[in-house]
């Protein structure tokens, strides 16, 4: 995985995947020590470069990358509406002139991390693309998962919500397929993508029925300004039919557990006293997001290249 | 005796056992009896008007729950489903419940609301179709108006999924019909009253039907008037498409030429068609293609229809 991108889950093998959670769990323990720190990346530069802005998962791979002592730039570019490709890619150059070791891209349009990718010789790792991927997130559910059910292979996975505008749908979807879960997702029907069986999920519009034997319930965030109206008819309606509630989860197993990529809408796609205490595993998430990405940073830009060889060759290994 | 959903079409009596249906035989022997001779007539069951106003809320002053519910059952209706341009708007729940406790409490019909597809009928935003669908709300339509954004549409019609409900559309596009209020043709020309040109009903059949193919919705098209739209119906259900439609008995008896002495009453949406549009309507009730005929009853207060042919409101009564 040294030099390589991260821009799709789907790019991993299974073996890399499991590695990947292996180190993760490493990394979970440094964050646990008083002193939060191992020398593994000292020296290194990584650059977050944030067009759209984030506080849960720039901080994350800020604290991620500062554990593992690398020197951590923050780069969030003002965003106008038009986005031109020109200007992307010109700000993604000026960066890869400073020569940095890793640059972590975030954008709320589907591809860009890809085309940096292409223009860079560094490794870029995808922080999320529009409605298009969100690898890190799904590997930290995947890591989630497999802490609190011991394995991933054979479980039942229930993914609710905007399915159509979700990234982190997508990589779930990918993801948790991979390592043999089965995955199902329930929304309404102005929310579920066309042909999406094509993704090898069964969709449902009953919450009900998708929750049916699930061991692990994932919720989506809504994002109310943009859409209520046009895909579901109120706020209200929504939280009646596709919100979780204790009464809801009753349908799935006793023993499953509740996830959300947050920040949870409460009230909405989940209640109250579900968003707060078991069996949701949300700050179980956010912890182990630092200690994955922690993994994912040691993992690809871990090795020091070796001495004399022209920088460019780097990629690939 | 026609009841075809019994598969009954001859000769046979009626008894009748505190005020219920007790049996429905040929040859019932009458013993101690009332017996009522209807030999020479015909028995059928109760009829169900698909498509109604009923006024209330808002606009009792042209007809209620109670009366409209009494002009039914003298009218051989048992059951009607209403629309929801009331005032408010039936877009929900309040509404939908005030409805059918009206008619629980003053009307000797059946009552089955129709919601509004989109709230207060603006054509913008879908109405809470689960929570009205709970309410006792049997379809979704914007009839009195029609959805002229055909990405709303296509939305409500995906949504009506999650309800299994159908969404009856009054098919016309608005800026087709513009000013025009009898059929655009040398009926129209004559009188030198604006068009209203049978497109507009064809190109939102058209729309709807394909919307309905993409979808998968239910889709049931409102007071067919063209025989553009009857060819269009026949064959999206050819092709084996979730549609259905339904014909007022206006659409089938009366042509624009009813309008020659500028009589209100004869001013409705869609308006009355020509000849060639007449007899594909009869043809498609024949062939099924029309699976009913739904009155759209649409009353209005005497002095609301004793103004001029384009300030009359739309509509003619039906039950």
């Amino acid at each position: 995985m040294i030099g390589r991108d991260l821009l799709l889950i789907d790019d991993l093998s299974r073996e890399e995947i499991e590695t990947i959670l292996e180190t993760a769990q490493h990394m979970r323990e440094v964050g646990e020590r008083e002193v939060k720190k191992v020398p593994t990346l000292r020296g290194r530069t990584l650059v977050n470069l944030f067009f759209e802005p984030s506080t849960r998962t720039l901080t994350s791979f800020e604290i991620a990358g500062k554990r593992l002592s690398a020197d951590v730039v923050n780069f969030s570019p003002k965003s106008s509406s038009l986005s031109k490709q020109e200007s992307i890619l010109d700000t993604a150059r000026t960066i890869d002139a400073m020569d940095p070791d890793a640059v972590v891209v975030r954008h709320r349009v589907a591809g860009v991390p890809k085309r940096i990718a292409d223009v860079l010789d560094v490794p870029v790792i995808n922080a999320g693309d529009g409605a298009h991927a969100h690898p890190t997130q799904a590997l930290l559910d995947l890591f989630t998962v497999q802490n609190e059910k011991g394995r991933i292979d054979g479980l039942s996975v229930a993914i609710v919500g905007d399915i159509a505008h979700s990234r982190v749908a997508r990589s779930n979807i990918a993801g948790f397929q991979k390592m043999g879960a089965e995955v199902r997702v329930a929304a309404p029907p102005t929310m579920i993508p066309a042909q999406v069986e094509t993704l090898g999920v069964k969709a449902y519009t009953s919450v009900r029925e998708a929750l049916e034997g699930a061991d692990v319930v994932m919720m989506l965030r809504i994002q109310l300004e943009r859409l209520e109206g046009a895909l579901f008819p109120s706020v209200r309606e929504y939280s009646a039919t596709f919100g979780l509630d204790r009464e809801k989860l009753r349908y799935a197993r006793d023993d499953a557990i509740v996830m959300h990529p947050g920040p949870v809408n409460r009230g909405v796609e989940l209640s109250h006293d579900l968003a707060d205490r078991r069996p949701s595993v949300i700050l179980d998430q956010v912890r182990n997001g630092v200690a994955l990405r922690m993994a994912v940073l040691y993992l690809i830009s871990g090795r020091r290249r070796p001495e004399g060889s022209d920088v460019r060759a780097a990629k690939g290994d | 005796m026609l009841d075809p959903s019994a598969g009954r079409d001859g000769p046979a009596d009626v008894l009748i056992e505190f005020g219920r249906i007790a049996a429905v035989e040929a040859g019932l022997e009458a013993g101690d009896a009332e017996a009522i001779d209807v030999s020479g007539q015909w028995v059928t069951p109760a009829f169900v008007d698909l498509h109604v106003h009923l006024r209330e809320p808002g606009h009792e002053y042209k007809e209620d729950i109670a009366s409209g519910g009494r002009s039914a059952v003298a009218g051989g209706f048992g059951t009607m489903a209403c629309m929801a341009n009331t005032e408010p708007v039936n877009d929900d729940p309040s509404v939908t419940d005030f409805i059918l406790d009206r008619a629980r409490q003053d009307s000797p019909a059946r009552v089955h609301p129709i919601a509004a597809a989109t709230k207060g009928l603006a054509g913008k935003v879908m109405t809470e179709m689960v929570s009205l669908v709970e309410a006792g709300a049997v379809a979704f339509s914007d009839d009195g108006k029609t959805i002229m954004d055909t990405g709303v549409a296509r939305r409500v019609m995906e949504y009506s999924r999650m309800v299994d409900a159908p969404v009856i559309v009054h098919a016309e596009d608005r800026t087709l019909v513009g000013a025009g209020v009898v059929n655009e043709g040398a009926v129209a020309t004559r009188l030198g009253l604006p068009g209203n040109p049978g497109l507009a009903e064809a190109v939102h059949v058209s729309r709807d039907i394909q919307l309905a193919e993409l979808t998968g919705a239910h889709v049931h098209i409102a007071h067919v008037s063209t025989a553009a739209a009857v060819g269009m119906v026949r064959a999206a259900r050819e092709r084996g498409l979730h549609v259905t439609a339904e014909v007022t008995p206006h659409h089938l008896t009366l042509t624009d030429e009813a309008t020659l002495g500028f009589d209100t009453n004869t001013k409705m949406a869609p308006p009355l068609r020509g000849r060639s549009d007449l007899e594909a309507c009869r043809a498609g009730l024949a062939d099924g293609t029309l699976d009913a005929v739904a009155t759209d009853h649409a009353p209005h207060a005497m002095h609301e229809k004793d103004v001029d042919f384009r300030e009359a409101p739309n509509g003619i009564i039906g039950l």
